[in-house]
């Protein structure tokens, strides 16, 4: 097994577990990091899977390059929205409707 | 400018960009010089289309693989016309609908500018990984319009609309690195020739994911729960472009991938997505039929609405209409529903309520937002001779020519759910209700915008071949 | 129960996905020899500063305005109003030692820059060390939290999109989006990654500076 695929089965094990955090936890921070937690899967995916026989691949490298700064403004604009909510109304949770 | 297909992705990022140099709540008049200049750049693109068939655009003069391939063909030029025509009225809306030092206008230019931008990018890419990038700015873009200037409620609302749109995108990124693993390469075009019915697992994975991304960013039942509250909850020019044209981006191009390099595989679970849809039907229309809020009523008519874009999935490989069905019913409920939460904008700044008891007495003192109102129901109701009509019969057509007798009963049932709840808020216009004296007067332009929105959906139907002509220009359907 | 169901779910999709990706054979093409071959038209000669500023570089034009629109969000959302006043003093030798370090995360963020054409580096990381030279000034009480930005950090902040974008509309007088004429690329580029540093550098401050307003 070549250190791509490696990084590539990684990245599938992280965003599994991120998506269910997204999904199942109710503290918004914890929220925030779960989310990242899948970007890293799904770039660990791309950049590893395209490298599996070794040969670096720049194209994909490139991609996650985009893919972190598009990650990091969801991530800015996130925590702003968590913030704000908590400020307003006391909670870091939101609250459930049905 | 000889071409105009790059100016119709510049032109709103440099005005959205300019406006926000301007400064806060500053530049509408900028912004809608801008949309009226992407609307003659769109009937030029639509003219080109009519004379010389798709047009193609290497970015960076690069072919692809190497480079990015965008490219104009009938479906995508449908859309764009559709986006750059409800834009232009909503900002005119917009314009008179926020007042000056409005806490929500501080930043809607520039949002909406970009939001535009992203969605003519998004129309016009293909190339995969190009397309996640459109589809996160159209994404935060609609988020922070949701947030802007919002409460407490408003702001839990952006939060779980930003979240479903992450998910949603975070499972199409994975899609396109399995498909990059896969094939090393993210044109749509080159991809055509490789995918076929025995690819390897990871592709099957691939597809699932990319298109169940795209469903919840769609908000197709039952992942529709961040729909409602942040379609119903933010100002009325926002609700109006989220409905009417942010959603139906991510259907777009579902519809890509679907008739394109997913083709092989999507025939095994084609009648997964009719069978959602059909429960987003009854249950969207169910819940604006017993909605308090007028503006949740219209949020979960969008629901419902937006379930017949599904309803074609099943028909779609055989010869047939239903194509055309999906795109009359995207274009035809996106000129209703904006219409519809633009007049219900107008009830709500004039009654000063958001609720179904306070539109009472409104056929007196508003006639015209009503009949705007009506007008855009007639189209979500598919009577005659509105564009819903057109794409529900269209639909019908296809659905009774392949035997699918249960997809024409949804339909023929979806329409009446819609007139109910439609009634429902007619009958409350015409009820007496004692006259509110803080009532504020309504702008004209905000009544007769709403107006002109409802009249063209219900126009489109009688000019819908016109559409479909420009659809069927290098059609993969 | 949902938890369970969610994370029984979660696990069996990565099991599954794993076996899929391990029953891939190698890989049927990749775009590197392309990129390898076609990087000498670029303009530079490092290959992922190739595709992302040139093969790609419309990718990376969105992706500014990706940044440019948490931005403003954040900013919408964000409390203005006066910055409370700094309360706990800082160490002494943190501000020293601050005070030293700024001025060098300059000069490596234009080392970064310029190195970008042949060698790891760039835009992106050279801007991330400027904001990052930012927070630490603003960490040690050195600079003020930003309140809603005034006309000229507005223009600096958009600047090296506007930038990006003017250099875009041009190109299309090549033919095509962002094609660039091989003999200008590097020059064009370099212009692009030198405007793209300084509100590359301002967002991601921003992006912290505006939100810490509500310090207490």
């Amino acid at each position: 097994m070549t250190s791509g695929l490696v990084f590539a089965l990684a990245g599938v094990a992280l965003f599994a577990m991120g998506a269910a955090g997204v999904l199942l936890l109710a503290e918004l921070m914890r929220r925030v990091l779960a989310f990242n937690i899948m970007g890293s899967g799904a770039f660990l995916v791309l950049v590893g899977l395209a490298q599996r026989n070794d040969v670096p691949d720049p194209v994909p490298q490139a991609m996650v390059l985009t893919g972190i700064v598009v990650a990091v403004a969801a991530t800015a604009l996130a925590l702003a929205l968590a913030r704000r909510y908590q400020a307003l109304g006391g909670r870091d949770e939101l609250a459930g409707d049905d | 400018m000889t071409e105009p297909l790059p100016w119709l992705i510049l032109l709103p990022l440099a005005w959205a960009t300019a406006t926000f140099l301007l400064g806060p709540g500053r530049g509408a008049w900028l912004a809608i010089a801008g949309i009226a200049v992407q609307c003659g750049l769109t009937f030029a693109l639509a003219g080109q289309l009519l004379a010389e068939g798709p047009q193609p655009h290497a970015a960076g003069g690069w072919a692809p693989p190497l480079g990015i391939a965008l490219a104009a063909d009938g479906l995508a030029a449908v859309m764009l016309l559709l986006t750059q025509g409800v834009a232009l009225l909503l900002a005119l809306y917009a314009r008179g609908y926020f007042a000056p030092g409005d806490q929500a206008a501080r930043h809607f230019w520039p949002l909406a500018g970009f939001l535009l931008a992203g969605m003519n990018a998004l129309f016009l890419a293909a190339d995969l990984f190009n397309l996640y990038v459109t589809l996160e700015l159209v994404g935060l873009a609609a988020v922070g319009l949701v947030a802007s200037g919002g409460g407490a409620a408003q702001l839990g609302a952006a939060l779980r609309y930003l979240f479903a749109t992450l998910l949603g995108s975070g499972a199409y990124l994975l899609g396109v690195a399995l498909v990059y693993g896969a094939y090393g390469t993210v044109s749509i075009e080159l991809l055509l020739p490789l995918v076929d019915a025995d690819v390897p697992r990871a592709v099957w994975f691939a597809a699932a994911l990319m298109l169940a991304g795209l469903m919840l960013k769609t908000a197709l039942f039952p992942f529709h729960f961040w729909l409602p509250p942040a379609h119903g909850g933010a100002p009325a020019p926002v609700s109006a472009l989220l409905s009417a044209l942010v959603v139906k981006a991510s259907f777009y191009l579902i519809l890509r991938l679907w008739l394109g390099p997913f083709a092989p595989l999507a025939a095994a679970i084609a009648w997964l997505p009719a069978l959602l849809g059909s429960a987003a039907i009854l249950w969207g229309s169910w819940r604006a039929i017993r909605a308090e809020r007028l503006k949740l009523l219209v949020a979960w008519s969008t629901v419902a609405q937006l379930g017949y874009l599904f309803l074609i999935f099943p028909l779609i490989a055989a010869p047939g209409p239903a194509l055309a069905a999906g795109v009359m019913q995207a274009v035809s409920h996106g000129l209703a529903k904006a219409a519809m939460f633009a007049a219900a904008g107008v009830v709500i700044h004039v009654t000063g309520r958001d609720t179904v008891a306070g539109v009472a007495g409104v056929a007196g003192r508003l006639p015209l937002t009503l009949f705007a109102f009506a007008l855009a129901g007639v189209t979500l109701m598919g009577l005659p001779p509105s564009g819903g009509f057109l794409a529900k019969w269209l639909l019908i057509d296809a659905a009774l020519a392949q035997g699918a007798w249960a997809l024409a009963a949804v339909v023929i049932a979806g329409g009446l759910l819609a007139a109910v709840y439609v009634f429902r808020v007619l009958r409350q216009a015409f009820l007496d209700a004692p006259a509110v004296e803080a009532a504020h007067p309504a702008p004209p332009l905000l009544e007769w915008t709403a107006f002109a929105l409802a009249a063209a959906s219900v126009l489109l139907g009688l000019r819908g071949m016109e559409l479909l002509r420009l659809l069927s220009v290098g059609s993969a359907g | 129960m949902k938890r369970l169901a969610v994370s029984l779910g979660a696990a069996l999709f990565a099991a599954l996905l794993g076996a899929a990706l391990l029953e891939l054979g190698p890989p049927a093409a990749t775009l590197a020899p392309l990129v390898a071959g076609t990087l000498a038209q670029s303009g530079v000669t490092h290959p992922v500063t190739a595709v992302l500023l040139n093969f790609r570089g419309y990718d990376t034009l969105l992706e500014i305005a990706v940044l440019l629109i948490a931005l403003i969000g954040l900013t919408a959302v964000a409390r203005r109003g006066e910055a409370p006043a700094a309360t706990a003093a800082v160490e002494p030798v943190l501000t020293t030692l601050a005070r030293l370090a700024a001025p060098l995360m300059v000069l490596v963020a234009v080392y970064l820059l310029w190195a970008g054409a042949f060698r790891p580096g760039g835009a992106f990381q050279a801007g991330a060390v400027l904001a990052a030279a930012a927070v630490l000034l603003h960490l040690t009480r050195l600079l003020p939290a930003w309140a809603t930005p005034g006309t000229w950090l507005r223009a600096g902040l958009a600047g090296g999109f506007l930038l990006f974008l003017a250099i875009a509309a041009a190109l299309l007088a090549e033919g095509a989006l962002l094609k660039y004429p091989p003999a200008q690329a590097g020059l064009l580029i370099l212009a692009i990654e030198s405007g793209l540093t300084v509100s590359l550098g301002l967002i991601l401050a921003g992006l912290f500076l505006f939100l810490s307003e509500e310090r207490r």
